[in-house]
């Protein structure tokens, strides 16, 4: 039994979502390699050997697969898997895992689990739905298991190994999907996904403006990420990759703060996982405040700078 | 160029969903139904494309039980020209809907089919991209923004890091995401118009597709609650239960 996980990474090193899904790996068996499909991607591919656990890594550093597009990524994916005979496929449920993994999983005829948070054995599984209002246990019948893993039910891999490195060929470049633009949010602050503290403002700041001069002291005070509602995005906020939620990003810091955001089941289902939730909203019958450690019924202008002058 | 949507049936977002106490499911009896939020979307995005006159044809396909007529006919009452329902009782998983998708595409001939990125019940986010690999079509998930041109079409996609464009060749898939658009509301003449407007039916067997489920659902039940909390007076208080008692400061 093989179990063959899909890194996410830059080239230059791996995100933290490949550190999870190892783990998650490595609860399946003990024989975990990791693939890296990338351009120049050296760097990833020594840190994924790295990781204790890992026996293998193999690397397909070649022109195809610069921008991982989903296409090419995939189908050198099921040639590897198709090669190599793997047991279990893993990659991470981030917006990469989501947008690769799925095409992989119809090319060999299976089906995919997705965004896994417990495994119960080699082919069950227990999975959220309805915007984790419910968990179930599925069984797979099928000969491989592809699956994504949802980064906050597993911790991160540690260092300590020393797997082997193997170049593997790249397959013909497909001339489909082409990036021709990229804009990435650029900050200095955590990422979302792996940070211990995070401060999440909605649509109670009322602006941008509000958001950046309320919150960003805040944020800076504690080290922490940021993050908003989907009405914070959809009003023009912040950008969208710092939603929260059950259709933008899943996380589980040890301390959360919802300051201006009512609780929609759809956030909560992105955050309510996480060790300790703080939440300040001057309407003490939203819904947040019951999945709140700790509630504070209060005016967020007047209160938040207070926060920050208090620690 | 034909536009063909993708839509589910499925429990409506306001409804906050009970597990039934055998654990083989979530309650479905007597809840309240709509079609799927992002297809809601994913057809607002093709009615905008043909009223730019980019497209000629939106077609509305569904897959499930004969209630997905309704789910078609709200399509249709968005402006979708008309609905193909493949009706079944059996309990559909992304491949198997993708399949038959796939049945479905190379039948009608579209050159752009357009999902929702996710069903807001399984959250499986599979469907488009699986239809997409069947086809062996590009692909652009998570879209923000289409612009489309007589060959190919422009996606800005949503990514973990921000924002991602993609020139695809035609014929692609596209998924939507919350961004791209805000679907109208259907007014009541184009509602009694869509009661008019073409439906046709067929089975799974008819398309050739086998959807026996690969998972199967051992249990399904509600996740641990959280206990309530308390609520502190003032800023000094939170700040020490945070020091204190937490231990997270
Ligand atoms: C398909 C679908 C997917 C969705 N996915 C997501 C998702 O991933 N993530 C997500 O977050 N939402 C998602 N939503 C939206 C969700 O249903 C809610 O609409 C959204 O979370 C509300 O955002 P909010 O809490 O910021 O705004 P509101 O619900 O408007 O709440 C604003 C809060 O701010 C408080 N407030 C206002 N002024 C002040 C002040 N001065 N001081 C203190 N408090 C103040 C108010 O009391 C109120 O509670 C989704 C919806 C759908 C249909
Ligand atoms: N039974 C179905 N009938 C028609 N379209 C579907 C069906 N199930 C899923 N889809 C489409 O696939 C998208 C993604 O669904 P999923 O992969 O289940 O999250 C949905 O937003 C729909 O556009």
């Amino acid at each position: 039994m093989t179990i063959l996980v899909i890194a996410e990474h830059d080239n230059g090193s791996l995100k933290a979502a490949t550190l999870n899904t190892v783990t998650a790996a490595l609860k399946l068996g003990s024989d975990v390699e990791v693939l890296i499909a990338g351009a120049n991607c050296g760097g990833a591919a020594e840190a994924a050997a790295r990781l204790a656990g890992v026996t293998k890594v193999k690397v397909a550093d070649a022109a195809p697969y610069a921008e991982q597009g989903a296409e090419n990524v995939a189908a050198l994916l099921v040639d590897v898997i198709k090669a190599s005979g793997y047991s279990h496929v893993l990659a991470p449920a981030t917006t990469f895992g989501k947008n690769i993994l799925p095409r992989v999983a119809a090319l060999l005829d299976v089906a995919q689990i997705s965004e896994i948070t417990a495994i119960e054995s080699a082919d069950t599984f227990v999975r959220p739905i309805y915007a984790g209002n419910a968990l179930a246990t599925v069984k797979s019948s099928d000969s491989i298991k592809v699956i994504t893993v949802r980064t906050t039910a597993f911790d991160a891999a540690t260092e300590g190994g020393s797997a082997s490195v193997e170049a593997i060929a790249a397959g013909a470049e497909l001339s489909q999907s082409k990036v021709i633009g990229r804009e990435l949010t650029k900050s200095a602050r955590p990422e979302l996904g792996a940070a211990k503290i995070i401060v999440s403002g909605g649509r109670g700041m009322g602006s941008g403006d509000n958001y950046r001069a309320v919150l960003e002291p805040l944020a800076d005070k504690l080290g922490a990420a940021m993050g908003a509602s989907r009405a914070a995005v959809d009003a023009g906020y912040v950008p969208n990759d710092y939603q929260v939620g059950q259709t933008g990003k899943i996380v589980a810091p040890q301390l959360y703060l919802a300051v201006g955001i009512s609780g929609a089941i759809q956030h909560l289902a992105g955050m309510k996982d996480s060790k300790v939730i703080v939440a300040i909203n001057k309407d003490p019958e939203a819904p947040i405040f019951q999945v709140a450690d700790y509630g504070l019924v209060a005016d967020l202008f007047e209160t938040v700078p207070q926060l920050v002058a208090a620690l | 160029m034909k536009i063909l949507v993708p839509i589910k049936r499925v429990v409506d977002y306001n409804v906050k969903i009970r597990v039934k106490a055998d654990q083989s499911g979530v309650e479905l009896a007597n809840v309240k139904m709509a079609m799927n939020p992002f297809d809601e979307i994913a057809v607002e995005e093709a009615v905008r494309l043909k009223e730019a006159g980019k497209a000629t044809e939106v077609v509305a396909v569904s897959a499930g039980v004969t209630q997905c007529q309704e789910t078609l006919r709200t399509a249709m009452a968005i402006g979708a020209d008309r609905g193909i329902l493949v009706e079944t009782d059996a309990d559909l998983q992304p491949l198997a809907v993708a399949k038959l998708l796939k049945a479905i595409v190379d039948k009608e001939q579209p050159k752009l089919v357009i999902l929702g990125k996710q069903a807001i019940d399984d959250d499986a986010n599979q469907t488009g991209q699986m239809l997409a690999a069947l086809l062996g079509w590009p692909q652009a998930t998570f879209a923000s923004k289409v612009e489309i041109g007589a060959e190919s079409v422009t996606v800005t996609r949503e990514i973990d890091g921000g924002l991602e464009t993609l020139a695809l060749p035609l014929p692609a898939v596209i998924t939507t995401d919350l961004r791209l658009n805000e679907p109208r509301y259907a007014t009541l003449p184009n509602i009694m118009k869509a009661k008019k407007k073409p439906l046709d039916t067929l089975q799974p067997i008819d398309l050739g597709v086998d959807v026996t489920p690969r998972l199967t659902t051992l249990k399904v039940v509600e996740p641990a609650r959280r206990s309530a909390g308390v609520t502190v007076a003032d800023v000094a208080q939170l700040v020490e239960k945070l020091k204190n008692e937490a231990k997270v400061l």
